[in-house]
């Protein structure tokens, strides 16, 4: 089943075409991996499906994008779409608050304020993102206190405590240490049951590792979509396949 | 001592850098001096001074008391406070979270205010005249003054608080939008909070200014002596006790120990301002 279905899109930073005419359909539990060289636009049409890109002057959208069979552009409130399509940046971005209101916070802002309902959301959170153990003797510590890796699996419990379907990655583990890295991957491997999860990588071993699709971007455009396990091994178009053995890129 | 040899041998060659490191010398030496001198003569002058009497609760022409000056001054900082407080922080509000970046508006916006904090007082003052006194009919009160302190420091405070806007990392802007909250709800819940220190430092920055000024409230608020009974009536603050305590060239002495309260006032406000800055930017 497919959880999102986008069909021509082209987005346009002023003059310049920062994706083309790109269709693709993603599957609902599973993970998508983006891979592509830098500047080839996998970030921008991440950014495409929870409209964040909305925020950034002089961008224009043409084309489809459906959630579930909903338009997002025309028939879904934006921040309704945030809540169900919740997102983690590439640098763990942690607010200047305590851990417990860091989670709380989504929860909050869309107008939940029983201390026992916001409790028992910080808990399940923290313990789907696996990280329950490590921080439940300090929910009132400043989260900005806690390691790179930590951030950003707390940051990953914030985007879980709204109840999102689909978690948008961009990149979660660049700005992070190997074993970071593994512990947010396993965290991916768990959550797929019940997320439908899109990663954005530069890391194509990460790719192999954890996705079940994968998609390769250049220049704005999908080259390639397929089963990641096929798209690595017998790749169908020449530029995927100077990609992924290092041609270029 | 070797280095000190050192360097002689060395300026014995170029007398010229001598004379110039004895300058700069000098003149860091002089602008300690200048500080040092004021507040030592403000010192000796005002302490001895410094009697109860001076803040008995009735000003009569007798103890010349400074206490309804420091009520008035307090009360002035408020309403002046509260006037320029909320709207400099929602237009920089505007300007940095509503306005598009670069936009010919917020240059304008920002040139403005810019112009605005370089006005001498007394045209502000003139300025609160012509508007509390003779247009809106009220005459000398310490609303009339205070509002006209109020524009006075709007300026400052919208400044200070862009700038502190400013520096919240757009990462938290683009953290809670993508969680689904509003663009009100992130300002409030994020933004506004974590610019918090900076917005600070320009609101005592501006309570500073208020406390210290006098052109201003000349012929806004008057110079009543008495703390009023209402807004529109007229009263003068710390400073204008002092100028008026000075220009009547009875109570010099008196006016010394206004001044030592005042510079302490002062002072210890900036210290505050830059002690808050510091403590909630440590985070």
């Amino acid at each position: 089943m497919n959880k999102f279905s986008v069909t021509d899109l082209t987005l346009k930073y002023g003059d310049f075409k920062a994706l083309k005419n790109v269709s693709l359909n993603i599957a609902a539990n599973e993970i998508t991996s983006f891979i592509g060289p830098s500047g080839c636009g996998k970030s921008t049409f991440l950014k495409t499906l929870n409209r964040m890109n909305d925020l950034v002057e002089g961008c224009t959208i043409t084309g489809q994008v459906l959630l579930d069979g909903k338009d997002i552009y025309n028939d879904m409130d934006v921040n309704t779409l945030r809540k169900t399509v919740g997102m983690v940046f590439q640098k763990p971005n942690p607010f200047p608050m305590s851990i417990y209101d860091n989670v709380a916070f989504g929860p909050r802002a869309h107008g939940i304020r029983s201390k026992s309902q916001l409790d028992e959301i910080v808990e399940t959170s923290l313990k789907q993102a696996a990280i329950w153990d490590e921080l439940k003797n300090r929910l009132k510590k400043s989260a900005l206190g806690l390691s790179g890796g930590q951030q950003q699996r707390l940051c990953i419990a914030r985007a879980l405590a709204v109840q999102p379907d689909v978690l948008l990655m961009d990149e979660p583990t660049s700005a992070l240490d190997p074993i970071s890295t593994l512990k947010i991957e396993e965290l991916a491997l768990t959550l797929k049951k019940d997320y439908t999860i899109i990663i954005v990588t530069h890391n194509m071993q990460q790719a192999t590792r954890i996705s079940d699709k994968t998609a390769f971007f250049l220049m704005g455009e999908i080259i390639e979509h397929g089963p990641t396990e096929e798209l690595f091994a017998m790749p169908k178009d020449q530029r995927t396949e100077d990609y992924i053995t290092g041609r270029f890129g | 001592m070797r280095k000190m040899a050192e360097r002689m041998a060395a300026y014995r060659k170029r007398p010229g850098s001598l004379v110039l490191f004895l300058l700069t010398v000098f003149s860091a030496f002089l602008v300690c001096l200048t500080l040092l001198l004021i507040v030592g003569y403000i010192l000796v002058k005002g302490l001895p001074n410094l009697k109860l009497s001076l803040f008995a609760w009735e000003y009569t022409s007798e103890n010349v008391s400074m206490l309804p000056a420091i009520i008035n001054t307090i009360t002035t900082t408020l309403i002046a406070l509260g006037a320029a407080v909320p709207v400099g922080v929602c237009a920089a509000v505007y300007l940095v979270e509503y306005a598009k970046r670069g936009s010919r508006l917020v240059a304008l916006i920002r040139i403005t205010a810019e112009t605005l904090s370089g006005i001498p007082s007394i045209v502000y003052g003139l300025f609160g005249f012509l508007v509390f006194f003779v247009t809106f009919r009220w005459g000398y009160s310490l609303l009339g003054g205070a509002l006209t302190l109020a524009i006075m420091i709007l300026p400052l405070v919208m400044r200070t608080t862009e700038e502190a806007l400013l520096s919240v990392p757009d990462s938290y802007r683009e953290g809670s939008f993508g969680l689904g909250a509003g663009k009100l709800y992130t300002i409030f819940k994020v933004v506004l909070p974590s610019a918090i220190p900076g917005i600070l430092a320009g609101v005592i920055l501006g309570v500073g200014r208020i406390v210290g000024e006098t052109a201003a409230l000349l012929y806004t608020a008057g110079s009543v002596a008495g703390v009023p009974s209402n807004w529109l009536g007229s009263g003068r603050t710390l400073a204008v006790h002092m100028y008026n305590l000075l220009s009547e060239g009875l109570y010099t002495n008196q006016s010394y120990a206004t001044a030592l309260v005042l510079l302490v006032l002062v002072a210890g406000i900036n210290a505050l301002s830059s002690l808050v800055a510091k403590k909630l930017t440590k985070r």
